[in-house]
């Protein structure tokens, strides 16, 4: 059973969201993602100040196995990302929730996270894939 | 649903990650497949196997059908020694490559479990009056590294193991192969399900790592060996799959299957498969197009290479094209580099 922090909100292409204090939100991808990659050896991030809208690509995660396309939960403005995984991309399996965020969105309108599923809405979902 | 090998709750106790893989359920990785490929370069690794297609072919026509169905010969090998070859269409193309082994009495042959059906079927069209055909379900466990031997002497009754490369040794119900799939030193293990399920055990026991697919693919692909589907096909001749070498053109008069168009084929070779070195960022996969001053290319086969830490491939070039090259990851054009393969060889880096 993967983790599934219950304070963060999720998208059912495996991404996590958390919105932050000053109002940005940090993404990711989920613990259950992660297991089902592999080893990741490689990401691409988007580039700082892309604008995307919810459900856009906005970069890519690699594991040994195959590529795997990563989608805005919600839209906004690329405003940070972690540039630790260019060298050290296992830090995505090593700490999904943590260190291996991905990248920062100054989002478009923060009430958009609320359309993204809640730990048990995405528990299901990946009941479903297993 | 998808067929279990007698391994199948060995692999669930180990930590299998279980996939389907042409109809057979098997291990992806154990948990990390960058840890398992490492502990074949290092140490020892275990793969099962049993999902490849054994066929045992036997009979005063044997030798005879063998000459005629693969591309390689047969007629040279002495009493368990094996061979890797092509078995080819009329056109020249690669229906499946397999090993096969000589054996006291008549011959073995693995062939892909991708393409079981299909080969069955092809050999039992192609059979000769005087002969038998018989699918021989088995566990066949591949144990691979510097200390895979020494693993298995501990694992076994076996006082020692003097079997050349490329050479078998029957020991009680099983042939013990030494071959691989993974540019390492190691063993192929054929024996009765029951005793196969002790062996993997008893592999365990000693200190030999499981390893799945997701390695195998890793290693195979370090080693610069070819995956059938993937780097070669039915529309593909060994020509220019790298794979030459295991046409057998002496005798001239051999009439294998697929010989008279590879004859023609070989007067104007067009591509050839060689290995790829991407040099920007990013990870080679299969299809991906390639740019070389020759012309377009393909790449094949790709993946993260644990032991260079860099992305390497397979790819079908011109058979013209220079060393440097570009390939199209995502719609950027990615700096790239052509080398020959193997990568790495019994734990050594051979590329640049």
């Amino acid at each position: 059973m993967s983790d599934i922090p219950a304070e963060l909100k999720y998208a059912a292409t495996h991404e996590w969201a958390r919105l932050e204090e000053d109002g940005t939100v940090t993404v990711g991808i989920s613990d259950h993602a992660q297991s089902a990659l592999g080893d990741v050896v490689y990401i691409e991030a988007p580039e700082m100040g892309l604008t995307v809208a919810a459900q856009d690509e906005a970069g890519v995660v690699e594991s040994v196995k195959a590529a795997s396309d990563i989608y805005a939960p919600v839209g906004g403005t690329v405003c940070a990302v972690n540039e630790a995984l260019t060298d050290s991309p296992e830090i995505v399996n090593q700490d999904p929730y943590g260190d291996g965020w991905f990248f920062k969105l100054t989002p478009t309108d923060p009430a958009d996270l609320v359309e993204l599923l809640d730990a048990e809405g995405y528990a299901e979902v990946c009941a479903d894939e297993d | 649903m998808a067929d279990k090998t007698p391994l199948f709750d060995a692999h669930l106790d180990a930590g299998g990650k279980m996939v389907d893989f042409a109809g057979w359920m098997m291990p992806v990785n154990y948990g990390s497949q960058i840890e398992e490929h490492t502990a074949v370069r290092s140490d020892a690794g275990m793969f099962d196997v049993s999902h490849m297609t054994i066929v045992d072919i036997d009979g005063p026509d044997a030798q005879g059908f063998l000459r005629k169905v693969i591309a390689n010969d047969v007629a040279v090998l002495e009493e368990n020694q094996a061979l890797y070859s092509a078995a080819l269409n009329a056109h020249g193309g690669i229906l499946d490559d397999l090993i096969v082994y000589r054996l006291a009495k008549g011959y073995r042959c693995v062939v892909n479990a991708s393409t079981r059906e299909k080969m069955l079927d092809w050999f039992e069209g192609q059979a000769m009056v005087n002969m038998r055909i018989e699918h021989k379900p088995q566990v066949m466990l591949a144990i691979q590294g510097p200390a895979a031997i020494d693993k298995l002497l501990v694992a076994t009754d076996l006082e020692s193991l003097d079997i050349k490369p490329f050479y078998a040794a029957t020991h009680g119900d099983w042939l013990i192969g030494r071959t691989g799939y993974t540019g390492e030193d190691g063993v192929e293990v054929m024996l009765p399900a029951e005793q196969g399920i002790d062996l993997w055990h008893n592999l365990l026991q000693a200190g030999v790592k499981p390893a799945g697919l997701g390695a195998r693919d890793t290693l195979r692909l370090e080693a610069g060996l070819n995956l059938y589907g993937q780097d070669m096909d039915e529309t593909k001749s060994p020509l220019v799959s790298n794979i030459g070498w295991t046409v057998a053109w002496e005798p001239a008069e051999r009439a294998f299957i697929g010989r008279y168009a590879l004859q023609q084929e070989r007067e104007a070779v067009s591509h050839r498969l060689t290995g790829i070195v991407l040099e920007d960022k990013g990870i080679l996969r299969h299809d991906q197009p390639v740019q070389t001053d020759a012309g377009p290319g393909l790449v094949t086969s790709g993946t993260y290479s644990p032991t260079l830490q860099r992305s390497i491939g397979l790819v079908r070039v011109p058979v013209d094209a220079g060393e440097h090259c570009t390939v199209e990851i995502r719609g950027a054009a990615k700096k790239a580099r052509l080398v020959k393969p193997p990568f790495v060889r019994k734990g050594k880096i051979l590329v640049n």
